[in-house]
Protein backbone atom coordinates (compact mmCIF):
# COMPACT_ATOMS: atom_id res chain seq x y z
CA UNK A 1 0.00 0.00 0.00
CA UNK A 2 0.99 3.85 -0.62
CA UNK A 3 3.38 4.68 2.66
CA UNK A 4 2.46 6.86 5.17
CA UNK A 5 4.21 10.29 3.44
CA UNK A 6 1.45 10.50 0.78
CA UNK A 7 0.74 13.89 -0.16
CA UNK A 8 -2.54 13.19 1.07
CA UNK A 9 -0.63 14.28 4.16
CA UNK A 10 0.15 17.24 3.04
CA UNK A 11 -1.78 19.94 4.66
CA UNK A 12 -5.02 21.08 2.78
CA UNK A 13 -4.68 24.82 1.29
CA UNK A 14 -7.10 26.76 -0.58
CA UNK A 15 -6.62 29.23 -3.71
CA UNK A 16 -7.84 32.34 -4.49
CA UNK A 17 -6.89 34.14 -7.77
CA UNK A 18 -7.12 37.50 -9.05
CA UNK A 19 -8.14 36.90 -12.38
CA UNK A 20 -7.11 40.61 -13.84
CA UNK A 21 -5.56 43.92 -12.64
CA UNK A 22 -8.18 45.71 -10.79
CA UNK A 23 -10.62 42.51 -9.63
CA UNK A 24 -10.61 40.70 -5.89
CA UNK A 25 -8.95 37.31 -5.52
CA UNK A 26 -11.54 34.64 -5.84
CA UNK A 27 -11.55 31.02 -4.33
CA UNK A 28 -10.75 28.51 -7.32
CA UNK A 29 -10.61 25.46 -5.40
CA UNK A 30 -8.07 23.34 -3.06
CA UNK A 31 -5.19 21.83 -2.77
CA UNK A 32 -2.54 19.90 -1.21
CA UNK A 33 0.94 21.27 -0.42
CA UNK A 34 3.57 20.61 2.22
CA UNK A 35 4.49 24.08 2.56
CA UNK A 36 3.28 27.61 1.73
CA UNK A 37 6.14 28.00 -1.28
CA UNK A 38 4.80 24.32 -2.71
CA UNK A 39 1.27 25.52 -2.71
CA UNK A 40 1.52 28.53 -4.57
CA UNK A 41 3.29 26.91 -7.21
CA UNK A 42 1.10 23.98 -7.33
CA UNK A 43 -1.64 26.65 -7.50
CA UNK A 44 -0.14 28.36 -10.29
CA UNK A 45 0.32 25.32 -12.52
CA UNK A 46 -3.46 23.59 -11.46
CA UNK A 47 -5.23 26.76 -11.44
CA UNK A 48 -3.51 29.19 -14.02
CA UNK A 49 -2.42 26.72 -17.15
CA UNK A 50 -4.20 29.35 -19.52
CA UNK A 51 -3.95 32.74 -17.83
CA UNK A 52 -6.50 32.53 -15.47
CA UNK A 53 -4.40 34.51 -13.01
CA UNK A 54 -2.51 37.86 -12.25
CA UNK A 55 -1.94 36.54 -8.41
CA UNK A 56 -2.37 33.86 -6.12
CA UNK A 57 -3.26 33.45 -2.56
CA UNK A 58 -3.28 30.19 -0.44
CA UNK A 59 -4.70 29.64 2.57
CA UNK A 60 -4.36 26.90 4.85
CA UNK A 61 -7.91 25.66 5.13
CA UNK A 62 -7.46 24.79 8.96
CA UNK A 63 -7.69 28.92 9.45
CA UNK A 64 -10.85 29.76 7.32
CA UNK A 65 -13.53 30.19 9.67
CA UNK A 66 -16.93 29.61 8.72
CA UNK A 67 -20.76 30.85 9.49
CA UNK A 68 -22.93 28.20 10.18
CA UNK A 69 -24.84 26.71 6.98
CA UNK A 70 -28.17 27.96 6.33
CA UNK A 71 -30.32 24.72 8.03
CA UNK A 72 -31.40 26.69 10.72
CA UNK A 73 -32.07 30.10 8.50
CA UNK A 74 -31.91 32.87 11.00
CA UNK A 75 -28.12 34.45 10.65
CA UNK A 76 -29.20 36.51 7.04
CA UNK A 77 -32.51 36.45 7.71
CA UNK A 78 -32.16 40.28 8.68
CA UNK A 79 -31.57 41.24 5.44
CA UNK A 80 -34.97 40.26 4.51
CA UNK A 81 -37.67 42.59 4.36
CA UNK A 82 -35.61 45.77 4.18
CA UNK A 83 -36.12 46.23 0.63
CA UNK A 84 -35.87 49.83 1.93
CA UNK A 85 -31.76 49.20 1.68
CA UNK A 86 -31.88 49.04 -2.26
CA UNK A 87 -32.56 52.27 -4.78
CA UNK A 88 -35.72 49.85 -6.58
CA UNK A 89 -37.84 50.38 -3.41
CA UNK A 90 -37.89 54.49 -4.22
CA UNK A 91 -40.66 54.39 -7.22
CA UNK A 92 -41.34 57.90 -6.66
CA UNK A 93 -38.85 59.55 -8.84
CA UNK A 94 -39.58 57.66 -12.08
CA UNK A 95 -39.06 59.69 -15.16
CA UNK A 96 -37.15 62.33 -13.41
CA UNK A 97 -33.69 61.87 -15.16
CA UNK A 98 -30.08 61.42 -13.33
CA UNK A 99 -31.98 60.18 -10.23
CA UNK B 1 -27.24 -0.11 43.11
CA UNK B 2 -23.84 0.82 42.96
CA UNK B 3 -22.53 4.44 42.48
CA UNK B 4 -21.77 3.46 38.81
CA UNK B 5 -24.85 2.60 38.04
CA UNK B 6 -26.38 5.83 39.60
CA UNK B 7 -24.52 8.05 36.76
CA UNK B 8 -25.45 5.84 34.12
CA UNK B 9 -29.17 7.08 34.62
CA UNK B 10 -28.50 10.56 33.48
CA UNK B 11 -25.84 9.77 30.69
CA UNK B 12 -28.59 7.23 28.82
CA UNK B 13 -31.21 10.28 29.35
CA UNK B 14 -28.81 12.87 27.71
CA UNK B 15 -28.28 10.26 25.20
CA UNK B 16 -31.86 10.28 24.81
CA UNK B 17 -31.91 13.95 24.38
CA UNK B 18 -28.95 13.93 21.73
CA UNK B 19 -30.90 11.36 19.71
CA UNK B 20 -34.12 13.41 19.42
CA UNK B 21 -31.85 17.01 19.06
CA UNK B 22 -30.61 14.77 15.95
CA UNK B 23 -33.84 13.45 14.84
CA UNK B 24 -35.10 16.64 14.87
CA UNK B 25 -31.90 17.81 12.89
CA UNK B 26 -32.28 15.34 10.18
CA UNK B 27 -35.85 16.12 9.82
CA UNK B 28 -35.36 19.94 9.01
CA UNK B 29 -32.36 18.88 7.16
CA UNK B 30 -34.13 16.93 5.15
CA UNK B 31 -36.54 19.52 4.49
CA UNK B 32 -34.27 22.27 3.66
CA UNK B 33 -32.47 19.50 1.44
CA UNK B 34 -35.46 18.81 -1.01
CA UNK B 35 -36.68 22.62 -0.62
CA UNK B 36 -32.75 23.35 -2.27
CA UNK B 37 -33.04 20.08 -5.18
CA UNK B 38 -36.68 21.14 -6.06
CA UNK B 39 -35.73 24.90 -6.81
CA UNK B 40 -33.05 23.15 -8.73
CA UNK B 41 -30.54 25.08 -6.70
CA UNK B 42 -26.62 24.17 -5.29
CA UNK B 43 -26.07 21.99 -2.30
CA UNK B 44 -22.81 23.51 -0.87
CA UNK B 45 -20.25 21.00 1.34
CA UNK B 46 -21.62 22.11 4.85
CA UNK B 47 -25.02 21.41 4.27
CA UNK B 48 -27.40 18.93 5.73
CA UNK B 49 -27.36 16.31 2.76
CA UNK B 50 -28.80 12.49 3.23
CA UNK B 51 -26.11 9.88 3.91
CA UNK B 52 -27.58 8.23 0.33
CA UNK B 53 -26.59 11.61 -1.27
CA UNK B 54 -23.30 12.04 0.08
CA UNK B 55 -21.77 8.27 -1.02
CA UNK B 56 -23.09 8.89 -4.26
CA UNK B 57 -21.54 11.52 -5.22
CA UNK B 58 -18.71 10.13 -3.83
CA UNK B 59 -18.58 7.09 -5.36
CA UNK B 60 -19.32 9.33 -9.34
CA UNK B 61 -16.80 12.26 -8.13
CA UNK B 62 -14.08 9.99 -7.14
CA UNK B 63 -14.49 7.65 -9.77
CA UNK B 64 -14.58 10.63 -12.43
CA UNK B 65 -11.85 11.83 -10.90
CA UNK B 66 -9.83 8.45 -11.00
CA UNK B 67 -10.70 7.86 -14.65
CA UNK B 68 -9.01 11.49 -15.22
CA UNK B 69 -6.22 10.32 -13.84
CA UNK B 70 -5.93 6.66 -15.41
CA UNK B 71 -7.30 8.61 -18.54
CA UNK B 72 -3.42 10.18 -18.89
CA UNK B 73 -1.99 6.80 -20.00
CA UNK B 74 -2.85 5.76 -23.55
CA UNK B 75 -2.12 9.32 -24.76
CA UNK B 76 0.92 9.54 -22.40
CA UNK B 77 2.66 6.54 -23.73
CA UNK B 78 2.69 8.93 -27.18
CA UNK B 79 4.52 11.89 -25.86
CA UNK B 80 7.46 10.57 -26.63
CA UNK B 81 6.73 9.51 -29.99
CA UNK B 82 4.93 12.23 -31.14
CA UNK B 83 5.53 12.97 -34.70
CA UNK B 84 6.49 16.56 -34.29
CA UNK B 85 7.72 19.37 -31.67
CA UNK B 86 4.38 20.86 -32.08
CA UNK B 87 2.04 17.92 -31.70
CA UNK B 88 4.17 16.60 -28.99
CA UNK B 89 3.55 20.29 -27.06
CA UNK B 90 0.13 19.97 -27.42
CA UNK B 91 0.14 16.49 -26.57
CA UNK B 92 1.65 16.99 -22.82
CA UNK B 93 -0.51 20.33 -22.02
CA UNK B 94 -3.69 17.66 -23.04
CA UNK B 95 -2.24 15.22 -20.60
CA UNK B 96 -1.16 18.20 -17.79
CA UNK B 97 -5.17 18.95 -18.22
CA UNK B 98 -6.14 15.62 -17.55
CA UNK B 99 -4.42 15.40 -14.31
CA UNK B 100 -5.62 19.06 -13.31
CA UNK B 101 -9.20 17.57 -13.91
CA UNK B 102 -8.30 14.91 -11.68
CA UNK B 103 -7.17 17.28 -9.26
CA UNK B 104 -10.15 19.76 -9.36
CA UNK B 105 -12.40 16.36 -8.78
CA UNK B 106 -10.55 15.17 -5.78
CA UNK B 107 -10.94 18.32 -4.53
CA UNK B 108 -14.37 18.82 -4.55
CA UNK B 109 -14.84 15.36 -3.31
CA UNK B 110 -12.97 15.84 -0.59
CA UNK B 111 -15.26 18.39 0.74
CA UNK B 112 -17.64 15.28 1.21
CA UNK B 113 -15.89 14.43 4.01
CA UNK B 114 -13.67 11.77 2.65
CA UNK B 115 -9.72 12.12 2.81
CA UNK B 116 -8.11 11.96 -0.56
CA UNK B 117 -5.63 9.49 0.81
CA UNK B 118 -8.65 7.44 0.74
CA UNK B 119 -9.67 7.80 -2.53
CA UNK B 120 -5.60 7.67 -3.47
CA UNK B 121 -5.88 4.23 -1.78
CA UNK B 122 -9.08 2.70 -3.60
CA UNK B 123 -7.40 3.62 -6.60
CA UNK B 124 -4.00 1.97 -5.80
CA UNK B 125 -5.73 -0.92 -4.35
CA UNK B 126 -8.00 -1.76 -7.31
CA UNK B 127 -11.28 -1.44 -5.50
CA UNK B 128 -12.06 2.14 -7.08
CA UNK B 129 -13.94 1.77 -10.57
CA UNK B 130 -12.87 4.18 -13.71
CA UNK B 131 -14.23 4.68 -17.19
CA UNK B 132 -13.14 1.47 -18.85
CA UNK B 133 -12.49 3.20 -22.02
CA UNK B 134 -8.83 3.76 -20.67
CA UNK B 135 -8.37 -0.02 -20.19
CA UNK B 136 -8.32 0.23 -24.68
CA UNK B 137 -4.79 0.86 -25.94
CA UNK B 138 -3.71 3.29 -28.04
CA UNK B 139 -1.85 1.67 -30.68
CA UNK B 140 -1.14 4.09 -33.20
CA UNK B 141 -0.53 7.75 -33.58
CA UNK B 142 -4.29 7.98 -35.33
CA UNK B 143 -5.79 6.29 -32.24
CA UNK B 144 -4.44 9.20 -30.31
CA UNK B 145 -6.64 11.65 -32.37
CA UNK B 146 -9.33 9.33 -32.21
CA UNK B 147 -8.91 9.30 -28.21
CA UNK B 148 -9.38 13.01 -28.66
CA UNK B 149 -12.16 13.51 -31.03
CA UNK B 150 -14.43 10.46 -29.45
CA UNK B 151 -13.20 9.73 -26.12
CA UNK B 152 -13.12 13.34 -25.33
CA UNK B 153 -16.06 14.15 -27.14
CA UNK B 154 -18.19 11.77 -25.60
CA UNK B 155 -16.96 13.27 -22.02
CA UNK B 156 -18.25 16.41 -23.10
CA UNK B 157 -21.38 15.50 -23.77
CA UNK B 158 -21.39 13.40 -20.42
CA UNK B 159 -20.03 16.89 -18.45
CA UNK B 160 -21.91 19.73 -20.10
CA UNK B 161 -25.01 19.21 -18.06
CA UNK B 162 -22.64 17.99 -15.07
CA UNK B 163 -22.12 21.69 -14.92
CA UNK B 164 -25.37 22.04 -13.06
CA UNK B 165 -25.12 19.36 -10.81
CA UNK B 166 -26.88 20.28 -7.89
CA UNK B 167 -23.71 19.72 -5.17
CA UNK B 168 -21.69 22.84 -5.94
CA UNK B 169 -18.05 22.29 -5.73
CA UNK B 170 -18.72 19.39 -8.28
CA UNK B 171 -20.92 21.68 -10.44
CA UNK B 172 -18.02 24.32 -10.21
CA UNK B 173 -15.32 21.65 -11.14
CA UNK B 174 -17.46 20.53 -13.92
CA UNK B 175 -16.96 24.49 -15.50
CA UNK B 176 -13.47 23.96 -15.30
CA UNK B 177 -13.49 20.84 -16.97
CA UNK B 178 -15.98 22.04 -19.87
CA UNK B 179 -13.64 25.13 -21.01
CA UNK B 180 -10.45 22.90 -21.09
CA UNK B 181 -12.22 19.90 -22.87
CA UNK B 182 -13.07 21.39 -26.67
CA UNK B 183 -9.54 22.06 -26.92
CA UNK B 184 -9.22 18.10 -26.33
CA UNK B 185 -11.81 17.62 -28.67
CA UNK B 186 -10.78 19.68 -31.88
CA UNK B 187 -6.98 19.03 -31.45
CA UNK B 188 -7.96 15.13 -31.58
CA UNK B 189 -9.84 15.85 -34.51
CA UNK B 190 -6.94 17.43 -36.38
CA UNK B 191 -4.77 14.83 -36.12
CA UNK B 192 -7.36 12.81 -37.44
CA UNK B 193 -8.05 15.31 -40.37
CA UNK B 194 -4.12 15.50 -41.11
CA UNK B 195 -4.26 11.70 -41.70
CA UNK B 196 -7.27 11.25 -43.43
CA UNK B 197 -5.85 14.00 -46.19
CA UNK B 198 -2.36 12.06 -45.92
CA UNK B 199 -1.22 9.10 -47.99
CA UNK B 200 -3.36 6.49 -48.23
CA UNK B 201 -1.36 4.69 -45.45
CA UNK B 202 -2.27 7.33 -43.01
CA UNK B 203 -6.05 7.49 -44.34
CA UNK B 204 -6.25 3.86 -43.72
CA UNK B 205 -4.72 4.28 -39.96
CA UNK B 206 -7.23 7.42 -39.43
CA UNK B 207 -10.48 4.91 -40.43
CA UNK B 208 -9.31 1.97 -38.21
CA UNK B 209 -8.60 4.19 -35.72
CA UNK B 210 -12.11 5.51 -35.71
CA UNK B 211 -13.46 1.94 -36.30
CA UNK B 212 -11.60 1.03 -33.35
CA UNK B 213 -13.03 3.86 -30.70
CA UNK B 214 -16.27 4.42 -32.21
CA UNK B 215 -18.20 1.24 -30.00
CA UNK B 216 -15.97 1.94 -26.71
CA UNK B 217 -16.67 5.95 -26.78
CA UNK B 218 -20.49 4.66 -27.18
CA UNK B 219 -20.57 2.68 -23.96
CA UNK B 220 -18.68 5.74 -22.19
CA UNK B 221 -22.66 7.05 -21.32
CA UNK B 222 -23.34 3.28 -19.61
CA UNK B 223 -25.25 0.64 -20.25
CA UNK B 224 -28.82 1.31 -22.08
CA UNK B 225 -31.02 3.00 -19.58
CA UNK B 226 -32.94 -0.31 -18.56
CA UNK B 227 -29.80 -1.66 -17.06
CA UNK B 228 -28.80 1.69 -15.51
CA UNK B 229 -30.35 1.02 -11.35
CA UNK B 230 -28.82 4.11 -10.04
CA UNK B 231 -30.07 6.58 -12.91
CA UNK B 232 -33.14 7.27 -11.60
CA UNK B 233 -32.18 8.59 -8.03
CA UNK B 234 -29.40 10.29 -9.36
CA UNK B 235 -31.80 12.31 -11.72
CA UNK B 236 -33.81 12.84 -8.87
CA UNK B 237 -31.11 14.37 -7.14
CA UNK B 238 -29.76 16.70 -9.88
CA UNK B 239 -26.37 14.62 -9.99
CA UNK B 240 -27.56 13.23 -13.28
CA UNK B 241 -29.32 15.36 -16.04
CA UNK B 242 -30.05 13.34 -18.64
CA UNK B 243 -30.52 9.19 -19.34
CA UNK B 244 -27.50 7.25 -20.80
CA UNK B 245 -29.37 6.76 -23.67
CA UNK B 246 -30.63 10.31 -24.42
CA UNK B 247 -26.56 11.11 -23.75
CA UNK B 248 -25.55 8.69 -26.15
CA UNK B 249 -28.12 9.72 -29.08
CA UNK B 250 -27.00 13.15 -28.43
CA UNK B 251 -23.34 11.91 -28.97
CA UNK B 252 -24.15 10.13 -32.34
CA UNK B 253 -26.14 13.02 -33.81
CA UNK B 254 -23.46 15.14 -32.89
CA UNK B 255 -20.39 12.67 -34.71
CA UNK B 256 -22.03 12.07 -37.72
CA UNK B 257 -21.60 15.39 -39.65
CA UNK B 258 -18.47 15.22 -37.91
CA UNK B 259 -16.71 12.05 -39.57
CA UNK B 260 -18.28 13.18 -42.97
CA UNK B 261 -15.62 16.51 -42.71
CA UNK B 262 -13.20 14.26 -42.19
CA UNK B 263 -14.09 12.08 -44.90
CA UNK B 264 -14.06 8.83 -43.21
CA UNK B 265 -17.02 7.10 -41.75
CA UNK B 266 -18.01 5.48 -38.74
CA UNK B 267 -18.10 1.33 -38.34
CA UNK B 268 -22.04 1.05 -38.21
CA UNK B 269 -24.18 -0.18 -41.39
CA UNK B 270 -27.29 0.51 -39.38
CA UNK B 271 -26.22 4.15 -38.85
CA UNK B 272 -29.98 5.63 -40.65
CA UNK B 273 -31.06 9.30 -40.18
CA UNK B 274 -34.54 8.59 -39.02
CA UNK B 275 -36.85 11.29 -40.50
CA UNK B 276 -39.92 10.72 -38.22
CA UNK B 277 -37.67 10.57 -35.05
CA UNK B 278 -35.04 13.39 -36.04
CA UNK B 279 -32.33 11.72 -34.63
CA UNK B 280 -29.84 9.26 -35.83
CA UNK B 281 -30.39 5.14 -35.65
CA UNK B 282 -27.39 3.11 -34.53
CA UNK B 283 -26.85 -0.13 -34.00
CA UNK B 284 -27.34 -2.39 -30.42
CA UNK B 285 -24.14 -1.98 -28.83
CA UNK B 286 -21.83 -5.20 -27.90
CA UNK B 287 -22.86 -4.75 -24.45
CA UNK B 288 -20.91 -8.44 -23.36
CA UNK B 289 -17.61 -6.76 -24.24
CA UNK B 290 -18.66 -3.36 -22.01
CA UNK B 291 -19.50 -5.55 -18.88
CA UNK B 292 -16.76 -8.03 -19.54
CA UNK B 293 -14.32 -4.76 -19.72
CA UNK B 294 -16.22 -3.24 -16.37
CA UNK B 295 -15.24 -6.46 -14.19
CA UNK B 296 -11.41 -5.92 -15.40
CA UNK B 297 -11.01 -7.70 -18.43
CA UNK B 298 -10.30 -4.94 -20.48
CA UNK B 299 -7.25 -5.12 -22.52
CA UNK B 300 -5.39 -3.26 -20.50
CA UNK B 301 -6.89 -3.46 -17.36
CA UNK B 302 -4.02 -5.31 -15.15
CA UNK B 303 -1.26 -2.81 -17.43
CA UNK B 304 -2.99 0.48 -16.19
CA UNK B 305 -3.26 -0.64 -12.37
CA UNK B 306 0.19 -1.49 -12.54
CA UNK B 307 1.27 1.31 -14.17
CA UNK B 308 -0.45 3.63 -11.62
CA UNK B 309 0.86 1.74 -8.59
CA UNK B 310 4.52 1.92 -9.81
CA UNK B 311 4.43 5.62 -10.59
CA UNK B 312 2.99 6.18 -6.75
CA UNK B 313 5.53 4.09 -5.72
CA UNK B 314 8.31 5.20 -7.10
CA UNK B 315 7.16 8.90 -6.45
CA UNK B 316 6.59 8.19 -2.72
CA UNK B 317 10.98 9.67 -1.97
CA UNK B 318 9.75 12.84 -3.89
CA UNK B 319 6.50 13.13 -1.25
CA UNK B 320 8.70 12.25 1.39
CA UNK B 321 11.33 14.59 0.73
CA UNK B 322 9.22 17.36 0.84
CA UNK B 323 7.82 16.84 4.13
CA UNK B 324 11.23 16.31 5.52
CA UNK B 325 12.32 19.77 4.24
CA UNK B 326 8.66 21.75 5.04
CA UNK B 327 9.21 20.14 8.70
CA UNK B 328 12.72 21.44 8.83
CA UNK B 329 12.11 24.82 7.56
CA UNK B 330 9.55 25.54 10.07
CA UNK B 331 11.54 23.66 12.82
CA UNK B 332 14.47 26.49 12.47
CA UNK B 333 11.28 29.14 11.98
CA UNK B 334 10.82 28.04 15.45
CA UNK B 335 13.97 28.09 16.91
CA UNK B 336 14.77 31.62 15.37
CA UNK B 337 11.05 32.84 16.94
CA UNK B 338 12.14 31.30 20.04
CA UNK B 339 15.62 33.23 20.00
CA UNK B 340 13.88 36.41 19.06
CA UNK B 341 11.84 36.24 22.27
CA UNK B 342 14.08 34.94 24.20
CA UNK B 343 16.14 37.89 23.16
FE1 LIG C 1 -10.54 15.51 -18.75
FE1 LIG D 1 -9.88 15.72 -21.98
Amino acid sequence: MSSSADSSSWPLWEVFIRGSRGLSHVHAGSLHAPDATMAIRNARDLYTRRNEGTSVWVVPAEAIMASDPDSKGGYFESAQGKSYRHATYYTQSEGVKHL
Amino acid sequence: MSPQNHQHAPLRLADEADAAAARDEAESGQHRFDEIIADDSRIEPRDWMPESYRKSLVRQVSQHAHSEIIGMQPEGNWISRAPSLKRKAILMAKVQDEAGHGLYLYSAAETLGTPREDMYDQLYSGKAKYSSIFNYPARTWADVGAIGWLVDGAAIVNQVPLCRASYGPYGRAMVRICKEESFHQRQGWEILYSLSHGTQEQREMAQAAVDRFYGPALQMFGPPDGDSPNSQQSMAWNIKRFTNDELRQRFVDMIVPQVEALGLTLPDPELKWNEERGHYDFAELDWDEFFAVIKGNGPLSRQRLEHYRSARDEGAWVREAAVAYANRVSQEQDRDQAALIGA
